[in-house]
């Protein structure tokens, strides 16, 4: 086990590290110093402005929280909201976990505090972040939502979030990044580990919605045990200046499945470097990394990475891109078969709008906008199997509010 | 009524039609016969609006507008519908959806599928991995929803089994007010006929629609031109003993 010390340590040799992929950010030019807000309550949530609830509507955030099983709501540097509403499942800060003894267990376990300066900046200046727990074979119906909003400018928000599924239970998760309309310039450093046990169910959908100047940095690293299943969602149509993550799960135990889906939308200015990497370390083990990415002019590079270690897995990476108006789209699927018996595949396409596509729409009577808007939300419909139907239209209303924004 | 006066087609440079005459009445119906490669398909292609078989001369008018240049969704408002015999899949988009699409929104896209035995395709992706069947139902169920005076059948019945061909067969019937469903004691059939306002250009190679469409003439499409226009069934008895080319001679 790592001591407090020795993590510090080891962050403080990699303050000044660069992160093995993406455009390099200068810390230096953003505040990290604390930004305190006063705890709202239940009622108060409801009462923030129209604008600010909508927008936190639209990273899954619901202020009634009406149909989830529990809120966590960071603002800047503070939590402002932390509570379950449902047995079974427990939400809290991770300043308070971190005072216990059990989640030393799980913090900074999986991912590496000196990966890169982001990782040393979560452990060195920590503001908060979530720990979100599902008791064995406790069953979430509702999913908890969880927020991280920016409100001050030109903030460097640090977080830690820590996932865990314990045996037999099945938790989701909705969670946002959003800011403040006023917002423009920013930092989010974020990190996640997430523990999937034995036969657990975890879902993850995570909508961003960034302000056009911020930068985003997340780091997860998520590890799923025998018969495990962890679903991760990832969301992001609205501009952003720069993201760049490579989340990475390895399946440890027999029959452990990770599925990753992505629906990414880059406007001119935007730069985004994401993907996603899983381990097949078991047989039985089965692994899916889907990504759906169009660009209007942004620069986007998709990239997936499938490694199978033993026989008997099977991986699948799917990667489609659609370039409307310019820009860029870089597909990297890679595959690594280390053994005979692994069965892997990836399927990866650049393209544009087919006009017959859009002519057999117009035959039945939409015009040739209404024909290409059609196409491009059934490109961005992608069927994510085992997602809650709430999840669902959650994510069908983020691809509806930003289908203005596509076109 | 859709009118094609002296039309000439080109597509990639080359011309694929020329001096093209065709006249349908409301309530007819009208089979196209002709070789593979004889143009069939595009001057259905051209009917419905696709830009890039362009028309190089001549003129076609429809219910009294010009519709030579017009684009394909003006020719859909307008009353131009197609059943296509390879239509692109659709990824993400549902034949639900398409129904909706189809009828503006108004279309029970449930009770229409019921009809055309296709209830269990209504949430699959438009066409994604359909048979030559079931794609030809698709297309017949957007037409039900969509209800277009003027249809357009690219081969209707190729690829649809025995069970399912009979289905296809009445459908196109209804759709062209040609069945002969029992006729209420309200109407006569003499008078159904005389309302009878929908019309049909169907493209065939077997005749089998004959046996439910009583079609009002048939033509034959044979190097890109018209060749002739008589009755369809005599025509595809021609056809079937002579070959394409006797026929067009003969019958010229």
């Amino acid at each position: 086990m790592h001591g407090i010390d020795d993590l510090r340590a080891r962050a403080t040799k990699a303050i000044g590290k660069k992160a093995a992929f993406g455009p390099d950010v200068d810390l230096n030019e953003f505040d990290s110093a604390p930004v305190p807000h006063t705890y709202m309550a239940d009622e108060d949530l409801c009462e923030l402005p129209p604008e600010e609830q909508k927008r936190l509507i639209m990273a899954g955030l619901d202020v009634t929280q009406k149909d989830r099983s529990g809120t966590f709501f960071q603002k800047d540097t503070s939590v402002i909201h932390c509570h379950s509403q449902q047995q079974g499942i427990e939400v809290m800060p991770i300043r308070k976990a971190l005072e216990q003894a059990w989640i030393k267990d799980y913090y900074w376990k999986l991912a590496a505090v000196d990966a890169d300066k982001f990782t040393a900046a979560a452990e060195l200046g920590l503001h908060d972040g979530y720990v979100i727990r599902a008791l064995p074979g406790s069953k979430s119906i509702y999913p908890v939502q969880a927020c991280l909003y920016l409100d001050k400018e030109g903030l460097q928000q640090n977080v830690h979030n820590i996932i865990i599924a314990e045996e037999g239970s099945e938790l989701h998760i909705i969670t946002g990044c959003s800011t403040s309309p006023h917002m423009k310039k920013g930092i989010h450093v974020g990190i996640s580990e997430f523990y999937i046990k034995k036969n657990a169910k975890l879902s993850f959908t995570m909508i961003h919605n960034w302000a056009e100047d911020m930068m985003v940095r997340p780091r997860s690293v998520a590890q799923v045990e025998e018969g495990g299943l962890f679903l991760n969602n990832y969301i992001c149509m609205k501009p952003v200046k720069s993201l760049q993550m490579y989340p990475t799960t390895h399946l440890v135990g027999r029959d452990a499945v990770a599925r990753f889906y992505s629906i990414i939308v880059g406007s001119p200015g935007c730069e985004y470097d994401l993907g996603g990497r899983i381990f097949l370390k078991h047989p039985g083990n089965k692994a899916e990394i889907v990504a759906r990415t169009i660009s209007n002019g942004g620069r986007i590079i998709a990239r997936g990475h499938l490694i199978g270690e033993v026989p008997d897995i099977k991986a699948h990476l799917e990667c489609k891109g659609l370039l409307l108006k310019g820009g860029l789209i870089h597909a990297i699927p890679e595959l690594e078969g280390h053994v005979d018996g692994v069965e892997m595949s990836h399927e990866a396409a650049v393209g544009k709008i087919a006009q017959e596509e859009i002519s057999y729409l117009m035959s039945r009577g939409l015009s040739e906008e209404e024909a290409t808007s059609t196409i491009v939300r059934g490109f961005l419909n992608v069927d994510i199997p085992g997602l809650p139907p709430q999840l669902r239209a959650e994510i069908d209303r983020a691809i509806e509010e930003s289908d203005k924004d596509v076109m | 009524m859709l009118l094609i006066e002296n039309l000439k087609v080109e597509l990639g440079g080359k011309i694929l039609l020329e001096h093209i005459d065709l006249e349908i009445k409301p309530g007819e119906t009208h089979i196209l016969f002709g070789p593979n490669g004889s143009g069939k398909t595009s001057l259905l292609m051209t009917i419905m609006g696709y830009p890039q078989y362009k028309v190089v001369a001549g003129k076609m008018t429809f219910r009294g507008s010009d519709i030579t240049t017009m684009p394909i969704n003006e020719r859909a408002k307008l009353g131009i519908g197609i059943s296509y015999q390879r239509p692109p899949t659709i990824h993400g988009l549902k034949t639900r959806q398409m129904v909706k699409i189809c009828g503006k929104g108004t279309a029970d896209a449930e009770g229409l599928a019921k009809r055309v035995n296709f209830s269990e395709f209504l949430d699959r992706d438009v066409n994604a991995g359909f048979s030559g069947g079931e794609i030809k139902r698709s297309e017949l169920l957007q037409l039900m929803a969509q209800k277009p005076d003027l249809m357009l059948f690219d081969e209707p019945e190729s690829g649809v089994d025995m069970e399912n061909i009979h289905l296809v067969g009445k459908t196109i019937a209804q759709l062209l007010e040609k069945d002969s469903e029992p006729v209420s004691e309200a109407k006569s059939k003499m008078q159904k006929k005389r309302e009878r306002r929908k019309m049909g250009l169907i493209i065939t190679h077997t005749g089998y629609i004959l046996d439910y469409v009583a079609a009002d003439k048939g033509q034959v499409l044979y190097g890109g031109r018209l060749s002739c226009i008589s009755n369809p069934r005599e025509i595809l008895s021609c056809i079937g003993q002579n070959g394409y080319e006797e026929c067009v001679r003969c019958m010229a």
